[in-house]
Formats: structure tokens, C-alpha cells, sequence
């Protein structure tokens, strides 16, 4: 008995059992390979999932009146807003004005503004008087608040106290989609049409992606075909001049097209000189601009793939095509762009999902009714400083652009890329 | 081509400036960093303020830039890493600064009280530095139909009399809703009134106005856009900032004219960072750049009026007729009231940038 277990266990040279050695081995070598990509696993964690997870907290946070008012909050929030919050929840909110700092008070009022424009310069003047008007007794709260302002009788404005006063709310996403909650009922209603800019942001967001999309396909399919078909000598050539511009900065290219576009640009000039219009054309500062600039500069996107998928094409097929007696263009169509669909599909997502996410191309070649929903996100997160309606916005640009990403995997199939 | 020309420029200007601020004169005791708007302007306080600071005040002032928005202030105050000891903001943002707490009250003892400084022009945390003025202004080669001369905020709204594209600021609704005012016949005097009294009405009826001249509008967003779009002839007329006009017609040979009438005044001020170590020496900064023969000295640089009576008093009569401020320039002009625009500067703006995309 003795003998076989002895048999059954390899001992290596050194004494220590063989299977030992193995495992220990073999975790020295996972540890060696985690090592490696421990580097990039830091960056992504660090670099863009951490910032993406916390920016998309932002956009469901609410945290202005629980943070510098906290009884307040709590105190409204007991509240079941219908006729008036209690009288003394009505001291508490004047003892916790008078006592906000100015910082404090500038972040809650900038708050409640957004409920109901014109609560900032009312809350002000009561914060002013707010020390006395902790004092008062709880009969005449109310009333001290009227003297003050005779908004305060309008249930409206406490309400908006109470709405704002929940740390997490859906107040900036329903925002980015011109929605609101009905101050009263908390129903979601359609936001004021004055202050309704967003969906049409969005849909036009998609609509010049698409476009610029599908000019993109029309132009970089003969480019793509005439590179993969052409003699390598050739076609080296002409990818380097499909290259160069993809090497230049984007914002060159984008400035370019400015200055060449412009009423007295070079296009203008060129156009009257030779006859072919009287006036200056308006090219620029549109959305005629706006897909000329995001065209030629996503251009590359689309072609690269195509080349190189076009490139392993054997051109023995389209021959035989031919020889089986297809016209030209139906062999084309029947034999070589069926083989073409994963580089064409790399293309159109590449250029598709890039668009999106445009900001300065627009903001210089297109006028004020061609920004995409980027423009909004900057305009939110910096001019305005209001976060929450940025990262909202911000949310449903990235959950579009997951929406498209699985439509495309849905129908084409993500193992179908080919990029290069 | 001038738009290559002009950003190759700001380049070397900017090279210029680097070499500028590392060669401080004298090392002098006191160190300080001034943060301001670049360009032309920076230019001026440096000759006017920073290189006597030296030899006047013993003092050392290093030159940055900034973007004036308050996130950039808010960092520096939250980590307590201070780059800026005094910046020069705008009005409106030194008192949205000032509300969230950001800057400091400054010592008025030693500034020597608010009074002798113009109206409107001080705050608990901001003082005045410069008088600046939003104008409109053409091109003096352009010809309108029939030789007609703009003259009137009228005229500027006027798409038959005086056809073509015109410039407007991108950014803010603020001065562009008293433009639309005073072009539509309300009396600059009464525009502020109007727009306290029938806030509503006042203010449907400048977006209409604005409407009414939408299509031929280009959007401006940056200071040097405005004299730029002039000169490459993408607008016939545009509003700007009088300095701006004025460094293109005298620095670089432009033809533009720049039209005094309803034009709305601003101020740009000083302010130093909430809890700054240095607290003190940013005061002795400003009080110095507040007496009235350093702050007259400023205007020969760049046609910026001075904040104190006393200073006007200073300056030569040749310089006195560029400045927002000169009397004769005054007869049709408007105070901004920071104040109205503090409470709305937001909730205008947001439906000033939705009335834009619309």
C-alpha cells in the first residue's frame, strides 16, 4: 500500500511533489500576466470607467437642498404637499437661510430657480430677513413670508422647496428629454415650449450622423474600390492622400474649411470669377457647412476599412461572375458587395458612432440651429454650470450610442467587423 | 488669409508674453499673479500697472490668462492651490463670485471707500478696473444703397435701409436684449425701467425684434470674431467691444466706424480668491492700481476708460474722445445694470440659447 501511494505522488528533483511545482508555476505566470495588463486595467478603471459611472451618478443626484439645508429637506420631505408645509417646517427653513453661508444660499437658489423662474431674486429678499423671521411666532410664519413676498401665498413656490428637497431625483434626465414632473400631481408633463430644445437636439443629433454617414458610404466606396483594385504602386500613392488628411489635425481641416468656404473664401471667389454665380453662395455656417467639414473629415474612417477588406477580395471571383454571364453591375452587386459588408459595416458604425459625438466641427462651419447634443453638453457643464442637465444629457448620448451598437450587432454581428 | 495671418500673430504674441513675464525687472520683494483676458488688453495693464509696480510698489506681478468662467476660480478655492492673486473678471461674474462665495470682500479703508469710484462699479468683493462699452460698428468701405450712413441702433436693425449680414454675440443674451430694446424705440434711458416694470412684455418684445433680423444674423463668440467678421466682409455691421474696433482701426489700418448710441457700458473689476494666504498683498495690488495717476495711465494703451472720477480728470483730451466714457460719447448711452442681470443672467440665457437653435 505504502509503495503505491508513493508511485502515485511525482516528486520532482528537489523533493517537493511535482503537482506543487506545476500550480506554483503556473500562478507565477498568471501573476506575470495580470502584472502586464494591470497598467491598462488601471487606466480603463481610472481613466474611463470611474469618471463615466461618477458623471452618470451626477445626472440623478439632487443634492443643493439636502446638502446646505439638511432639516429643511427633511422637514419637507414629511410634507404631503397639499395646502401648506407646517408652521414648523416654515421656521426651519428661515433659521436654515439666515444661517446658509453665501456659498450655500447661491447653490440653493440657483436650485430653485430652475423650478420656478424668478424664485431667486424672491428667495433673496427673504433670506435677508430671514433672522427675524425665525422668530416669529407659528401663527404668523405664514404671513411674515407674504410681507416679505406675496408669492409666498402661492402653494406653487413651497412645493418647489419640497421637490427639490430629495438627494436623488430623475429631475435633470426628464430635463434633457423636455419632461418635467407636474409640480402638484408629479405627474410627467411636457416642459414649457419655450424651454423645449432637447428632443430636437437629439433627433437632429442622429439626422446629421446619418447623413454624414451615408455621404461618407457614396464617396468612400469608389475611393475604397479604386485603392484595392488598382496596381500597388498606384494605389500607394493615393493612400497617402487619403492618409495625409486624416494625419492633420481636426482642428486645421475644420479652420480650413472655414476660411474656403466663407463668403469671401476661395470657393466664393472662384465660383463668380469663372461665372458660375453672381452672389456669394452661403456654404458655411449652415448645415450645408456642417456636412461638407464632418464629411471630409470622417471620410478616412470609412474608406480604411473598406480598402482592406476590399484588398483580400480574390478577384478571380468577379471574373468568374462574368464568364457565368453576369452584366458588370450585377456582379458587383451579387458577387463583390456581398464580400465587402464586413468593411462597409466597420465603416458606417466607425463613421455613424464618431458623428455622435461631434462638438467643435459644428461649432465652427454650422450656424446656432446645427449643434449637436456635444454642443449642449459643453454649453451645460461649463457657461452654465448646471451639471445635472450635462450629464443627463450626456447619458443619453451614450445610451444611444449603445442602443445603435446593439441594432448593428443585432443585424450585422459585431464578429463581422473588420476594421484593418 | 487675414484669419491665418491674425491667429500666427496671437501666436507671437503669446511667445512675446512668455518672455515678458519670465524677465521681471528688480527682484522685488513682493510677488504676485495677475490673471486677465490676454491679447491687446493684457498688453495695457502691463505697461500701465505690472512693469511701475516694480519701481512704484516694490512689487513683482506675474501674468496668466484666463477663460472667465467660475469653475476655474471654484478649483483653485476648494483645493486651496492658489495660481491667481487678483483677476480681472467681468461685473456680472465677480458678483455671481461673490454670491457663491469664491472672492473675498475687499478692504474698502483702504481703497478709500466706494465713492470715489463710478456708479455701479463697486461691490463688497469687486472694484472697478476699466470702463468698456459693447457699440456697433461697419466698415467705412462698405457701401449701402444710396450712400446712407448708419447712425442709430435703428439703423443697425434696418434689413432694407441698409442691407446685409450683421454680427451678434453668441454667448450672452445680455446687451443684445437692450440693443433689440433701443432699436425698437424704447429710450435708453427708460430701457432698464421698461424691463423692470413690464418684464414680461419688455422681454417678448426684444426676442421679437430679434427675430426680425435672425437670418442675417452671424453669431460671434469671441472677442477677436467681431472685428474679424467685419474685415473679411462676412458681416456688413456688428456690435463689439470698443476696444476691439478701436485696436483694428489704429493697429492695424482698418477702416471700421464705430457708432456711439445705445451703447451699453460695463465695467471690468478686480477681485481676489476666497482664502488666499496672500490676501494682503493682493489689496496693496489694487489699491495701487486704483490711484487715480496709475489707473489715468491705462487709456493710452487701450481705449478703456478709467472706474474713478479722479482718473478721468487725468487723462488727455485727444485719448478722452475713444474712451466709452467721454462725454460726447455718453449722450445716448446705457449704465448695464448688473444687478437686474445677476438675478436672470441663467434663466435668460438658457432661453436665449433655445431661441437661438429654434
Amino acid at each position: 500500500m505504502a509503495s503505491t501511494a508513493e508511485t502515485d505522488v511525482m516528486i520532482a528533483a528537489d523533493g517537493v511533489p511535482l503537482k506543487t511545482k506545476l500550480r506554483r508555476a503556473e500562478r507565477m505566470r498568471k501573476i506575470w500576466a495580470l502584472g502586464l495588463i494591470a497598467p491598462l486595467f488601471i487606466f480603463i478603471v481610472g481613466g474611463f470607467i470611474i469618471p463615466i459611472i461618477s458623471l452618470m451618478t451626477l445626472s440623478v443626484e439632487d443634492p443643493e437642498i439636502p446638502d446646505a439645508l439638511p432639516r429643511t429637506a427633511e422637514a419637507f420631505s414629511e410634507w404631503d404637499g397639499k395646502d401648506y408645509p407646517s408652521t414648523e417646517s416654515m421656521i426651519i427653513f428661515a433659521e436654515e437661510l439666515a444661517a446658509a453661508s453665501r456659498g450655500e444660499f447661491g447653490r440653493v437658489s440657483k436650485r430653485l430657480n430652475y423650478e420656478i423662474s424668478g424664485f431667486k431674486s424672491m428667495l433673496k429678499a427673504t433670506a435677508r430677513a430671514a433672522d427675524d423671521l425665525a422668530l416669529l411666532p407659528a401663527d404668523e410664519i405664514l404671513q411674515g413670508y407674504i410681507d416679505i413676498d406675496k408669492d409666498w401665498e402661492d402653494q406653487a413656490y413651497w412645493r418647489a422647496v419640497k421637490n427639490a428637497s430629495s438627494p436623488y431625483s430623475d429631475y435633470y434626465v426628464l430635463w434633457a428629454l423636455d419632461l418635467k414632473r407636474d409640480g402638484e400631481s408629479r405627474e410627467i408633463v411636457s416642459v414649457d415650449e419655450g424651454r423645449a430644445v432637447y428632443v430636437e437636439v437629439l433627433i437632429r443629433t442622429i439626422e446629421i450622423s446619418v447623413a454624414v454617414t451615408i455621404l461618407c458610404f457614396i464617396m468612400g466606396l469608389p475611393v475604397a474600390y479604386l485603392l484595392a483594385t488598382l496596381p500597388t504602386a498606384k494605389s500607394n500613392l493615393l493612400l497617402i492622400l487619403v492618409l495625409l488628411p486624416f494625419w492633420t489635425s481636426l482642428l486645421v481641416r475644420t479652420t480650413s474649411w472655414l476660411v474656403l468656404l466663407q463668403n469671401e473664401g476661395l470657393v466664393n471667389d472662384l465660383g463668380i470669377w469663372i461665372g458660375l454665380w453672381n452672389e456669394p453662395l452661403e456654404l458655411v455656417r449652415n448645415r450645408l457647412g456642417v456636412y461638407i467639414a464632418m464629411t471630409h473629415i470622417l471620410l478616412p474612417f470609412m474608406v480604411l476599412p473598406m480598402f482592406s477588406v476590399m484588398k483580400s477580395i480574390n478577384p478571380w471571383h468577379m471574373r468568374a461572375a462574368a464568364s457565368l454571364g453576369a452584366p458588370g453591375w450585377k456582379a458587383f452587386l451579387k458577387v463583390y458587395m456581398p464580400q465587402c459588408m464586413p468593411g462597409v459595416g466597420a465603416g458606417t458604425l466607425l463613421v455613424f458612432i464618431l458623428s455622435l459625438g461631434y462638438y467643435i466641427t459644428p461649432a465652427l462651419v454650422g450656424g446656432p440651429d446645427d449643434q449637436m447634443v456635444s454642443y449642449w453638453i459643453v454649453q451645460n457643464m461649463g457657461r452654465n454650470a448646471n451639471w445635472g442637465l450635462g450629464a443627463a444629457l450626456s447619458l443619453i448620448l451614450l445610451g444611444i450610442t449603445m442602443v445603435m451598437f446593439f441594432i448593428y450587432n443585432r443585424f450585422v454581428g459585431i464578429d463581422n467587423l473588420k476594421v484593418n | 488669409m487675414k484669419g491665418i495671418l491674425s491667429v500666427s500673430a496671437a501666436a507671437l504674441s503669446g511667445v512675446a508674453l512668455i518672455g515678458l513675464t519670465a524677465v521681471s525687472p528688480a527682484q522685488a520683494e513682493d510677488t504676485i499673479t495677475a490673471a486677465s483676458w490676454g491679447g491687446a488688453y493684457s498688453a495695457s495693464q502691463r505697461e500701465a500697472y505690472y512693469k511701475p509696480a516694480a519701481k512704484e510698489i516694490d512689487m513683482t506681478v506675474l501674468e496668466d490668462e484666463w477663460g472667465g468662467t467660475l469653475s476655474e476660480i471654484r478649483v483653485q478655492v476648494e483645493t486651496g492651490d492658489y495660481k491667481w492673486t487678483v483677476i480681472d473678471a467681468e461685473t456680472g461674474t465677480g458678483l455671481a463670485a461673490c454670491d457663491e462665495g469664491l472672492v473675498a470682500e475687499l478692504d474698502w479703508d483702504m481703497l478709500g471707500g466706494t465713492d470715489r469710484f463710478l456708479p455701479g462699479s463697486t461691490s463688497d468683493c469687486t472694484v472697478g478696473t476699466i470702463a468698456w462699452a459693447t457699440i456697433f460698428a461697419y466698415d467705412g468701405e462698405h457701401e449701402f444703397p444710396g450712400g446712407a450712413v448708419p447712425t442709430t441702433l435703428a439703423d443697425f436693425y434696418d434689413l432694407e435701409k441698409f442691407p446685409g449680414k450683421r454680427g451678434l454675440y453668441a454667448n450672452s443674451p445680455v446687451v443684445n436684449i437692450e440693443f433689440a430694446l433701443i432699436a425698437d424705440g424704447v429710450a435708453p434711458a427708460d430701457v432698464y425701467t421698461y424691463l423692470n416694470e413690464n418684464e414680461d412684455e419688455a422681454l417678448d418684445r426684444a426676442f421679437a425684434k430679434m427675430d426680425s433680423i435672425k437670418d442675417e444674423v452671424v453669431w460671434w463668440d469671441s472677442g477677436a470674431m467681431a472685428p474679424q467678421l467685419l474685415s473679411d466682409g462676412e458681416v456688413v455691421m456688428t456690435t463689439a467691444w470698443n476696444g476691439r474696433i478701436y485696436n483694428a482701426i489704429v493697429n492695424e489700418g482698418q477702416s471700421f466706424v464705430i457708432v456711439w448710441d445705445g451703447q451699453v457700458i460695463d465695467y471690468d473689476i478686480w477681485m481676489i480668491p476666497m482664502g488666499h494666504p496672500d490676501y494682503d498683498l493682493g489689496m496693496k495690488f489694487i489699491e495701487y492700481a486704483s490711484r487715480p495717476e496709475v489707473m489715468a495711465r491705462q487709456s493710452q494703451y487701450i481705449s478703456y476708460g478709467p472706474t474713478t472720477y479722479a482718473a478721468s480728470e487725468l487723462i488727455n483730451p485727444d485719448i478722452l474722445q475713444h474712451l466709452p466714457t467721454a462725454p460726447a460719447n455718453l449722450t445716448n448711452a446705457v449704465w448695464s445694470d448688473t444687478l437686474w442681470w445677476a438675478d436672470r443672467t441663467e434663466e435668460l440665457g438658457e432661453r436665449f440659447q433655445v431661441w437661438r437653435s429654434q
